[in-house]
């Protein structure tokens, strides 16, 4: 089952290899990972996503996480109210026929298309799990070419 | 003051009175800076050497160990001691020469990525770019090394970060937002603990290295003591508890005691203290403990429910949560009968071994616990040596019993004895070692001769890997794969370097030999040769329940 977490950390360099080698060395998978800077610019925030397989496998990180001295505090949003978004960008196949239908299918789940030209329409969405989940599977018959994420951003009430 | 002077100013600020390593280029401004400093420098004739003699100084004396060494080679040698003390939660600064900040990257000559090699094996790791920093990250490398769950922390010291003159600031504390270890026990999970306690018929203390570490021998004793509870040790634990008291289980797990084995497994409580549960100990998982409730007290929160499901977790440093628990119980379990019935368990599953052999390693282990009246720092290698030191010498004293319980490491012991004898000079100090495991490090033979370390070595020599082959001839069809060793002849080797050796082959050489080796003003190094095919038992294969043992006599 996937988790998410964040992390507020140092923003320090070596940091992102310390929680990435953390992960990898223990053999858990990371699903997606987000960092930028906070209002204060020493510290960092990370949304990170992770795949366990149950209560004691996510325990298990959360308490390695914390046990990172450059890792200040770590949140979990399994039973925490919160919310998420992920932006994607989406190439795909676009003719002067299927446009107006593409740009129909976009917004309906929270997209726009932001270029088109020649052949190829680029349509960007921001959403929950939910919202993009859809509009990926709306956009697949015109035939995705490339797709791109960000990962997803948490946050807590 | 420059890089180089404020590393010797902080050392000695942090009260180190002896450092080992080994000189090399880019860490020469600092060995500049050593050469005049009142700080004990040993040099090794290894970097391994030095970062195991720093911890065999660190688990004697219970103060930080330090190691120096050059970049690239030097501090990948630095490497595996670091890991063994990372395991073993053993405080260490280990400092290391670094190319130039300006090279950094370049793959210049004895370049290596060292703060990235070793950050899954140190507690924390710094690469210094700015000399202003130093001071304040040597403050805060000793005080993660010896505060919370201890461990190593590695400090990576470019050339000219060492050379750079900068105005010398000592941070007066030491704050690190992010790092707060808990000390003290919950009061609401002690009392639960309290009250699971007094309700329990068949307890069982389970104690590891985290009592040494915190120094709560005493507190483990009195409770003990006060809820009448046997106590099992693991390795990391042998001597937090004294060998000789009625209480007193031996070690648990792979190659514990029988009676430690069958008393955890018909156990209905077992209260772990700074131990976390390690495959050696608990044998087939599900298996474990199969009656018991399970109370489990650790500095680090990690530890707890990481392999064994816990009913009671209490995070803090055990000697305060000891002290908390003494002060909650008022009153205590009545153990009477559990009691007797260990001390059956005693008699029917006791330790023993085939005295018919003409010189049996138990037998040696045994007469160097008399010839010291248990009063000696044993240090082991790793193997049957090491299994047998642990099974056969009655450890009164917390470190008293030096050894690489989670990394098993060979080639610790000579150079951990070199590290406890400089910490603790009034004390006999013995390595117990293998004659496979005293040539991953015989180089240090010169090192105690030049530096005058009489440490003493009692070889167990079998000519094989002796732990490797046992499980060959029990699990592998006696297919003896690279298990048997050629050998130098170890009296002439040790005299080469001016140190001392005595062969011994037969049972009435043995005390002579080792009264010798005391009184002996040098380092010593005793060939004793065992019989070949001596097994350790008993022995639970693993994978399984540890009231699975093999037993060796027929």
């Amino acid at each position: 089952m996937r988790h998410t977490v964040s992390l507020l950390v140092e923003n320090k360099f070596g940091v992102l290899a310390r929680i990435s080698g953390l992960f990898s060395a223990r053999g858990y998978n990371i699903a997606s990972l987000a960092v930028s800077e906070t209002l204060d610019p020493t510290v960092s925030y990370m949304t990170i996503v992770v795949e366990a397989k149950d209560e004691t496998v996510l325990e298990q990180i959360k308490k390695q996480l914390n046990k990172l001295i450059d890792v200040i505090t770590v949140t979990d949003f399994t039973k925490k109210e919160h919310v998420d978004r992920e932006m994607v960008i989406v190439k795909i196949s676009c003719s002067a026929k299927n446009k107006a239908k593409i740009e129909r299918a976009a917004e309906k789940f929270g997209g726009k298309i932001i270029q088109c030209k020649n052949d190829t329409a680029i349509v960007e969405a921001v959403g929950d799990q939910q919202q993009v989940k859809q509009l990926l599977e709306a956009l697949q018959e015109f035939g995705i070419k490339e797709l791109v994420r960000t990962g997803r951003l948490a946050i807590a009430y | 003051m420059t890089g180089a002077e404020i590393f010797i100013e902080c050392l000695k600020r942090e009260g180190v009175e002896a450092m080992f390593g080994y000189p090399g280029g880019q860490i020469l401004p600092t060995f500049d800076k050593i050469f005049d400093s009142p700080i004990r420098f040993i040099l090794t004739r290894h970097e391994q050497g030095a970062a195991h003699a720093a911890e065999g100084y660190a688990r004697a004396t219970g103060k930080v160990g330090v190691c120096v060494a050059t970049s690239g080679p030097g501090a990948t040698n630095l490497v595996t001691g670091i890991a063994d003390a990372y395991m073993d939660s053993i405080p260490l600064v280990a400092f290391t020469g670094q190319v130039p900040t300006t090279l950094i990257g370049n793959d210049a000559f004895q370049e290596a990525d060292v703060t990235g090699i070793t950050r899954p094996v140190t507690k924390h790791n710094y690469l210094v770019k700015d000399t202003r920093d130093l001071a304040r990250i040597i403050r805060e490398a000793f005080y993660i090394a010896s505060s919370g769950r201890q461990g190593p922390v590695l400090i990576d010291l470019p050339a000219d970060v060492q050379r750079k003159d900068v105005e010398f600031v000592w941070p007066e504390s030491v704050d690190i937002r992010s790092y707060k270890p808990t000390l003290y026990g919950h009061p609401g999970q002690i009392k639960k603990a309290a009250r699971l306690i007094q309700k329990s018929k068949r307890p069982v203390i389970y104690a590891g290295g985290g009592v040494i570490s915190s120094g709560a021998s005493m507190e483990l004793r009195r409770f003990a003591e006060k809820i009448e509870a046997p106590v099992t040790l693991t390795l990391m634990g042998l001597g937090a508890f004294p060998g000789n008291h009625g209480l007193f289980l031996g070690m648990l797990g792979m190659h514990g005691t029988g009676y430690a084995n069958h008393a955890i497994m018909e156990s209905d409580l077992i209260i772990a203290v700074g131990a976390r549960f390690d495959d050696r100990v608990t044998g087939k998982l599900d298996a474990f403990a199969p009656h018991a409730k399970i109370i489990h007290i650790d500095i680090d929160p990690s530890s707890i429910s990481k392999n064994v499901k816990v009913d009671i977790p209490i995070v803090g440093d055990v000697k305060n949560v000891l002290g908390q628990l003494l002060e909650e119980l008022d009153k205590t379990p009545d153990t009477t009968d559990w009691l007797k019935e260990v001390q059956s368990l005693k008699k029917k599953f006791p330790l023993k071994y085939q005295t018919k052999n003409k010189l049996s390693p138990q037998y040696i282990i045994q007469q160097i616990d008399e010839a010291t009246a248990g009063d000696a720092i044993i240090t082991t290698e790793v193997g049957q040596n090491q299994m047998w030191a642990s099974q056969w010498y009655k450890y009164l004293h917390p470190r008293s019993f030096i050894s690489s319980g989670g990394l098993g490491t060979m080639g610790f012991g000579f150079p951990a004895a070199m590290g406890a004898k400089v910490g603790c000079p009034e004390k006999v100090v013995f390595d117990i070692a293998g004659d496979g495991s005293i040539q991953m490090n015989i180089q240090e033979l010169a090192t105690c001769v030049c530096n005058k370390i009489p440490v003493k070595v009692a070889i167990l020599n079998n000519g094989f890997l002796g732990m490797v082959r046992q499980w060959q001839e029990l699990f592998y069809k006696r297919r003896y794969s690279h298990t048997c060793l050629y050998n130098p002849d170890f009296v002439k080797l040790a005299e080469s370097y001016g140190g001392v050796g005595i062969r011994v082959t037969k049972k009435e050489e043995v005390r002579p030999a080792i009264d010798k080796a005391i009184a002996t003003d040098n380092v010593v190094f005793i060939d004793f040769h065992i019989e070949p095919e001596e097994n350790v038992f008993p022995m639970v294969p693993a994978g399984e329940a540890l009231n699975r043992m093999i037993e060796g006599l027929a």
